[in-house]
């Protein structure tokens, strides 16, 4: 991958995580009260198709974004690059995908 | 170019750094735990039951202030290269300061 689809895919992955965040962020402090069990939390996610949707987009942009993200960083602070560090972070994102999707599959 | 390293962007940039790589951290764990719930014996409750204590609360708010953190902080970035240029935007780095610390008070106190 050059590093103008890298830079470009990860504003973009951005652009698209930063709304989920903020429902993320504002359900977490919604749900934390009384304290947190598996039965509250499916009924939640279960309730609508929305959830799932919602946190699937969130997995998939995620899997992108943070995996871009280290690259830059071990780019930056190692000074290594090139096709090992292009085919870890992909496969980092296949993991965090397979096992993030996983998740979402287990919520709804 | 030492100087640079005392300038508050310069803090901004390993905040937004720092948290990005403590989220990317924690995210096979989170996860990994939420896909015990697909285990009949109830483990996801069970680790729910264990999240029930102090420490484990702290390290909850830690958390949510970093994706406080690094969310505002990445706003800060989008802004400064999607907009004309108008300077660094200390302005944006007082502002994510703010959202933090407003998100793990929020937390805190529904938590605790």
């Amino acid at each position: 991958m050059n590093d103008a689809t890298a830079y470009m895919l990860q504003r973009i992955t951005a652009m698209i995580i930063a709304p989920l965040v903020l429902i993320h962020l504002g359900l977490i402090v919604y749900a934390i009260e009384g304290g947190l069990t598996g039965a509250e939390i499916l009924t939640r996610t279960r309730s609508s198709l929305l959830w799932p949707a919602l946190y699937a987009m969130f997995v998939i942009a995620i899997s992108i974004h943070a995996p871009l993200g280290l690259r830059n960083i071990i780019t930056e602070w190692t000074g290594h690059y090139g096709r090992w560090l292009d085919l870890s972070m992909t496969a980092l994102a296949l993991f965090l995908l397979a096992i993030g999707l996983r998740a979402v599959w287990t919520i709804s | 170019m030492r100087n640079a390293q005392k300038h508050t962007s310069y803090f901004a940039f390993l905040a937004h750094r720092i948290s990005g790589i403590a989220l990317a951290l924690f995210l096979p764990a989170h996860f990994l735990v939420l896909g015990l719930a697909l285990e009949p014996d109830g483990g996801l409750d069970a680790f729910l039951k264990f999240s029930d204590q102090p420490l484990v609360k702290l390290a909850e708010w830690g958390l949510v202030a970093l994706l406080a953190i690094h969310l505002g902080l990445g706003l800060r970035l989008l802004i400064i290269e999607t907009t004309i240029w108008r300077g660094i935007r200390k302005n944006l780095i007082w502002l994510t300061a703010a959202f933090a610390g407003l998100a793990g008070l929020v937390f805190l106190a529904r938590a605790f």
